[in-house]
């Protein structure tokens, strides 16, 4: 079976607008958590977040353009430049029919949802824009991609709550390791901070009043994000061939279902998860180097996830550096995992683990080498990727350094 | 009146088809001024909110319309009628 390369990596989210300013405030340990700004803003209890400042949608796209685009498309297109350019390659003739874009996103154009509600229900108006049906579909930004890069292949939205990306990185590795695709560019975009977007996740008592806090035993919850990030994946002889710089390999991947609980997590769906990863990958658990993980920031997630990392891995979890960097750019649900695979192709490109910043407090029960506060040198050779979402679906990426 | 809602719907379409208002002649289509059908529901959607009207027009179905909205000239006159209707 065919190997899989990531050759390409672009982002725009809370901690930069490009793959090297995310590096930078990773290594830096920056916070991208910041004080909301939105209409209404004093009608939410939830006022901060991880929201993308200064972003001017007019300096990128046509009006045509931005009058199709939601603000996650916008993103995906972006993150998608920058991936393309990093990994030098072209779609054309053949390679585009074998090419396709895999992008996981929960809410999609939830920002369009969000404006023409208000318009037609609070402000009375009869009449929304034509194009609010092509802006709010799950897969706009799948296909923008696809129409603005032309790849004609495999194209679609994979939409799996906060393992969004997760799941829609692993089947476009999937599909290449099966010879269907040559090459996909895979990822996740999402924009839910609008008004409507924060007022149910503040309803869901589940938000932190003030930072994200990771493993901290004084964490109050997790703080919501947006951002988009995309890979180029491609099949490995493909990317030698033509020369380009590997950045890392995608060696396993695999998925599961708890089937018990809507919004809890359980200890085995995951376990069974980053275990079918490991062996995806033809790794052993004694390999692993570091776990991004999944590190919401509440009370029951980062309990059980350091329970379910002690279960697989045993008395090396003492070993492992494990590190949320939810605490540094919030959760961006469809497109978190992406955002955080920046972490790991960061760990094993460039030596640095990423670190989880705002932790201020032990708890016994989240008893991992979290690398606290700071960025730490090390030289790896193996991460882990961990998403878990609500509805219990598990999504876990084991990645490898080329070297 | 007239002028003023000629010049303003000339205005709205050569926005729509990325065209300066002099290259707007009466007799041109939506479509001869390059608009695909995207751009004439962004157009006939922009009239509509610009003055205060329904345009009652399903471009997948022209023809149970029984609007005239073949030329700019054509729309220009229709839109007159239903402003004219609006404010009687």
């Amino acid at each position: 079976m065919p190997r899989v390369a990531i050759t390409g990596q672009g982002t725009i989210n809370p901690l930069g607008k490009s793959v090297s300013e995310t590096y930078d405030a990773f290594k830096n340990g920056t916070c991208g958590i910041t004080e909301l700004e939105m209409q209404d803003i004093d009608r939410l209890s939830v006022k901060i977040g991880g929201q993308i400042k200064g972003f001017d949608a007019e300096e990128h796209f046509s009006r045509q353009e931005i009058s199709l685009y939601d603000r996650y498309t916008q993103l995906a297109i972006l993150a998608a430049k920058e991936a393309i350019g990093n990994s030098g390659i072209e779609f054309e003739g053949e390679l585009s029919e074998r090419s396709g874009v895999v992008i996981g996103t929960a809410g999609g154009g939830l920002t369009t949802q969000d404006s023409s509600y208000r318009s037609v229900y609070e402000e009375r108006k009869n009449r929304v824009h034509p194009f609010v049906v092509p802006r709010l579909m799950n897969n706009a930004a799948a296909s923008n991609v696809s129409m603005a890069y032309n790849l004609q292949g495999p194209t679609f939205s994979v939409a799996t709550a906060c393992a969004s990306s997760n799941h829609a990185i692993g089947v476009a590795y999937q599909l290449i390791k099966s010879r269907v695709a040559k090459c996909m560019i895979a990822g996740g975009s999402e924009c839910m901070i609008c008004f409507g977007g924060v007022k149910v996740w503040e309803s869901l008592r589940v938000m932190s009043p003030e930072k994200c806090r990771p493993f901290s035993k004084n964490r109050r919850g997790m703080v919501l994000g947006e951002g988009a990030a995309l890979f180029i994946l491609e099949d490995w002889d493909h990317a030698k061939a033509r020369g380009a710089h590997i950045i890392a390999e995608i060696a396993g991947f695999s998925m599961t279902s708890d089937a018990k609980d809507i919004v809890a997590p359980t200890l085995h769906g995951p376990v069974r998860a980053i275990k079918g990863a490991l062996n995806d990958a033809q790794t052993n658990s004694g390999d692993v180097q570091y776990i991004n993980a999944h590190g919401t920031g509440t009370a029951i997630n980062d309990r059980v996830e350091t329970a379910v990392i002690r279960e697989v891995l045993g008395t090396h979890a003492d070993n492992v550096m494990v590190s949320s960097t939810k605490s540094m750019h919030g959760h961006l649900i469809g497109s978190t995992g992406a955002v955080e695979l920046l972490a790991c192709t960061m760990a094993l490109g460039e030596g640095v683990i990423a670190p989880t910043i705002s932790y201020e407090e032990f708890d016994p029960e989240c008893n991992l080498d979290i690398v606290p506060n700071t960025a730490r040198d090390g030289k790896i050779g193996t991460a882990v990727s961990n998403a878990f979402a609500f509805g219990g679906l598990n999504a876990v990426l084991v990645l490898k350094s080329t070297t | 009146m007239e002028n003023s809602i000629y010049s303003q719907v000339v205005e709205i379409i050569a926005e729509q088809a990325i065209l300066d208002v002099s290259d707007i002649s009466p007799e041109a289509s939506l479509e001869e001024l390059g608009l695909d059908s995207l751009g004439i529901v962004e157009s006939i959607f922009a009239l509509e909110e610009n003055f205060g009207i329904q345009i009652p027009l399903n471009p997948g179905d022209p023809e149970k319309s029984d609007l005239d909205l073949s030329s700019v000239g054509s729309i220009i006159r229709e839109i007159e009628q239903l402003v004219l209707g609006k404010n009687s």
